[in-house]
């Protein structure tokens, strides 16, 4: 089948080096992944286009780029199935990470923020001789996480990366959760206090989904990065704006059956924390300007106590 | 000037649980890597690792005995012994680095079966072990603050009075060519499957190692047995791990037959791999395939138990063939998927080069012998990649400061690949490639004869000629010029291609993966030896070894 590839090229060895794109068009078998066609045209076409590729079967994590505006592994994926009738393929390089050369990107974005969660086991104790015990289920829990190829498609396109290079980011903090959920690790605490309180930590996330959308592996890293909010909440850190923000829009709703959104935001900067209420203060002056203040009074929902019904449900359940 | 005690070529298994160990005992430790350490080829492994656990009944002599038969009688029984006895040990300290293994009811680990073997002692993670214990390495290499050279790639090594001391390399981001130092090297750069084609080995596994090793005196050793692997999908040639007949999965032909009756009636479809991959192609060739495949059908195993155990298989044949395992049987053929031969070493890692020491898929111990059992290879890798880095410990203490004639090496070096930048239109690296790996598969297959076996070396020496006066290398650029390193992995290819060839017609039997139409027996009497091959300057030199058997004398191999 015919594939029309829109491929970026730039190559900073050159002087005066400009990124450009550049169009190859080729027939490729009906089966072939874009991995495939590129392989096609580096070996028939053009010797100069730079990539990283290996494995051919998604699990050595080389090939992660943007195809028409996605981050994607590009040896699982078909060109059939995003161009079913020889449309053109955009493929640029993966986001947020400084271009090398062509589609190559650095790994150091990637791995430096992995270096940034201890990822490595810290037993209180090791067994001199055989293995730790454990279940098997609080194991395979781990492949959830372990089943990463460090490909670095969340890192492309996750939208807070994008702008605060200092987040930790989806697949570091996924490796973080490996270890804060793995049961013979001693340091569990440690590491979700340290994840809470730092710059970049777990309450940076904005819950774009992003990370999700694009992992090849399920690894769902916003999922996990709940989960440790959650497990960092359960052991005592109370001490953000990202607890607060939650604590009271849960008790907002509980209370109204609504959200009272002039508190929450209150309450997430903290009643004491006079320079961020004052940072807020204009915003609030423009909501009101456009007539989108929330109202000071909360409103109340009409059947609030099927609401409080349902919060002692799973509240009840919790326990 | 970069200077090291140990420095070891590669970053996979084998590489990275040496390191741990140069760096624990003290040595002045750093790796050096074509890929990210996470991208080696060990992430591909799937299925597991055998151990056999003594501490929960199992005997060590047990697992040694298969190994043993498994290799047709050519592995070399001490080196076996000692892999056997310190298997589990080697496991079990993975786990407590961190690896996940699955586990049963007790909470300690759980096994599947494997073939070649009737004691199931695989241990395993889904179907992503060579990943997960990667990955931990990688882990104990950054906690241990160990030095990598990532994206470095070696292109020749540094020999002084005889010994090797360091390495040339050219660090891929660059462009730039550099002389690192080392009182020893370690050679753990992995396999050679990109000489074969189709092939089930990622892209970079163009036997840099076996080349480098070959041309600095080193021999290699059995290089003619080449595993084909019973399950590997048409076209592509990506693997289905063994894992799948291991939990219970048929092979079928065209008349939906369980064919390995036929032919392996004790163990069915868990014979070895050699024993399987010729029944397949027996069917395939009697007429009883379907379009050159067989069909390999795990639906019995139910959804539930093929997503928990086998998820990724389901992925590949999902995403690659667009079946889903738990609906259809798959289609499979034999494929080139592991090289037994390689650089000749003791249990200690030693080479004959003093000051090059080899280990994993680029070393022969022998432990696989004529035919490597599945799961052995990522045992082999962290039992004889510690052994050799601690054999290096001492080694290291002999050695004290030298002259250093690194810079000439170093200027040698940056004239030959301006040379090759240099050279005029010819023929692109991937033609070369693709001529020599198609007539390598064709000639050195799953069967072959003394005729098959002279074309493809003649096919080798007629690619060598084409290189050597046409190869072309059309990106003149610095930053991460991949043509240039293909230009160099070919080069290092066709050395492969060549000491294959040549182990192969040297072998005048049947053994193991070696199955000559025309010598149909295996013959004791006369080849219960190992081939040799040295590189010199009037072409390859050849020679035999015999086998070490300690207690298990050579019977005829049924299963
Ligand atoms: C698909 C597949 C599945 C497998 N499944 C299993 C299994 O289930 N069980 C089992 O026991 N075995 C399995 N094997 C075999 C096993 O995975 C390999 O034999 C083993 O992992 C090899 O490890 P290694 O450390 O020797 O080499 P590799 O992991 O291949 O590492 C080689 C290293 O050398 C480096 N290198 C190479 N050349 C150069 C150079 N010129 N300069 C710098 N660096 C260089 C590379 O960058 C890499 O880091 C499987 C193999 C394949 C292909
Ligand atoms: S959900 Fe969070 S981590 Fe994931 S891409 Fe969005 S902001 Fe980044
Ligand atoms: S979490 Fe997913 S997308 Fe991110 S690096 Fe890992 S495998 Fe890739």
């Amino acid at each position: 089948m015919q594939t029309n590839l829109k491929v970026k090229r730039f190559n900073p060895g050159e002087p005066g080096a400009q990124p450009y794109f550049q169009e190859y068009s080729l027939d490729v078998h009906p089966d072939s992944t874009i991995l495939d066609a590129l392989i096609q045209v580096r070996e028939e076409v053009d010797g100069t286009l730079a990539m990283r590729c290996s494995c051919r079967a998604s699990i050595c994590g080389s090939c992660g780029m943007r195809v028409n505006g996605r981050a994607r592994l590009v040896c699982k994926t078909r060109v059939e199935a995003v161009a079913p009738n020889g449309e053109q393929l955009v493929i640029e390089p993966m986001g947020n990470q400084r271009v090398v050369k062509d589609l190559v990107v650095s790994l150091d974005t990637f791995f430096d923020q992995i270096k940034r969660v201890d990822p490595f086991l810290k037993p209180d104790s090791v067994p001199e001789q055989g293995e730790f015990i454990a279940s098997n289920e609080s194991m395979t829990n781990l492949l959830i996480s372990m089943n990463c190829i460090m490909c670095g498609c969340c890192v492309s396109d996750c939208t807070v990366l994008e702008v605060d290079s200092n987040f930790i980011g989806p697949a570091a903090l996924a490796k973080a959760w490996r270890f804060t959920e793995d049961p013979r690790d001693g340091q569990r605490d440690e590491r979700l206090k340290k994840l809470n309180d730092e710059d970049g930590g777990i309450w940076d996330c904005t819950r774009c989904m992003q990370c999700v959308e694009v992992c090849p592996k399920d690894v769902a890293p916003m999922d996990r990065i709940m989960e440790m909010r959650d497990a960092a909440i359960k052991a005592g850190n109370r001490n953000t704006s990202g607890y607060h923000h939650t604590e009271s829009f849960y008790n907002s709703v509980k209370k109204n059956g609504r959200l009272d959104e002039t508190r929450l935001a209150i309450d997430s900067a903290g009643w004491t924390n006079i320079p961020r209420l004052l940072d807020l203060a204009p915003i609030g002056f423009k909501a009101l300007l456009k007539g989108k203040m929330p109202p000071v009074m909360p409103h109340k929902a009409e059947d609030k106590q099927k609401i409080k019904d349902l919060y002692e449900k799973v509240e009840g359940e919790q326990k | 000037m970069y200077e090291h005690d140990l420095l070891i070529i590669g970053a996979g298994l084998a590489g990275l649980r040496a390191a741990v160990e140069g760096v624990r005992n003290g040595l002045k430790t750093a790796v050096i890597t074509k890929v990210h350490p996470v991208r080696s080829h060990s992430n591909a492994a799937q299925g597991g690792i055998n151990a056999p656990l003594t501490d929960r009944g199992d005997e060590w002599e047990g697992h040694a005995l298969d190994t043993i038969k498994g290799s047709d009688y050519l592995a070399d029984q001490d080196a076996v012994e000692i892999m056997s006895r310190e298997a589990g040990d080697a496991v079990l300290e993975l786990e407590r680095m961190g690896v996940i293994f699955s586990r049963g009811e007790d909470g300690r680990l759980g096994t599947r079966r494997f073939g070649g073997q009737k004691v199931a002692r695989t241990y395993f993670v889904g179907a992503i072990t060579g990943s997960a214990m990667l990955h931990v390495l990688y882990e104990q290499a950054l906690k241990h603050g160990l030095q990598v050279y990532e994206e470095w790639f070696v292109t020749s090594l540094i020999k002084e009075e005889g010994a090797v001391r360091g390495v040339i390399a050219l660090d891929i981001k660059t462009g730039e060519l550099h002389a690192i130092r080392a009182k020893a090297v370690l050679m753990a750069a992995g396999g050679a499957g990109r000489v074969f084609e189709p092939s089930t080995n990622a892209l970079i596994c163009t036997g840099d190692g076996l080349s480098l090793a070959w041309r600095a005196g080193a021999p290699l050793m059995d290089m003619e047995m080449i595993q084909y692997h019973p399950t590997t999908l048409a076209r592509t040639g990506i693997l289905l791990s063994e894992a799948a007949r291991g939990e219970g999965a048929y092979l079928l032909n065209s008349e939906g037959d369980r064919f390995m009756q036929k032919y392996a009636p004790d163990y069915m479809e868990l014979a070895s791999r050699d024993v399987v991959s010729r029944a397949e192609q027996t069917e395939i060739n009697e007429g009883r395939g379907i379009e050159g495949n067989v069909l390999l059908d795990l639906r019995h195993l139910g959804r539930q138990f093929i997503e928990d155990r086998l998820g990724y298989l389901q992925e590949v044949a999902v995403e690659f063939m667009g079946i889903d395992l738990t609906e259809q049987p798959v289609p499979v053929r034999p494929g080139m998927h592991y090289i037994m031969g390689g650089i000749k070493t003791n249990a200690d890692g030693e080479t004959e080069v003093p000051g090059l020491f080899a280990a994993g898929e680029c070393a022969n111990v022998s432990v696989h012998g004529a035919n490597r059992l599945g799961a052995n290879s990522l045992l082999d890798t962290i039992v004889f990649g510690r052994r050799a880095a601690v054999k290096s410990v001492d080694y290291v203490k002999t050695i004290g400061e030298s002259g250093s004639n690194s810079e000439s090496y170093l200027e040698a070096e940056k004239k030959r690949l301006q040379a090759l930048l240099d050279r005029k239109p010819g023929h692109r690296t991937a033609v070369i490639r693709n001529e020599m790996a198609v007539n390598m598969t064709e000639g050195i297959g799953v069967f072959r004869d003394q005729a098959s076996m002279e074309r493809a070396l003649a096919k080798v020496h007629e690619m060598r000629k084409k290189y050597d006066e046409g190869i072309y290398v059309e990106d003149k650029g610095k930053v991460f010029n991949t043509d240039l390193v293909f230009a160099l992995e070919l080069d290092f290819m066709l050395d492969c291609a060549e000491s294959v060839a040549v182990g192969a017609l040297m072998r005048k039997e049947s053994r193991g993966a070696h199955f000559r139409t025309d010598m149909q027996d295996r013959d004791d009497e006369n080849w219960l030896k190992h081939t040799l091959s040295y590189k010199s300057e009037e072409g390859v030199r050849t020679d035999t070894l015999d086998v070490t058997i300690t207690q298990w004398q050579p019977v005829k191999r049924v299963y």
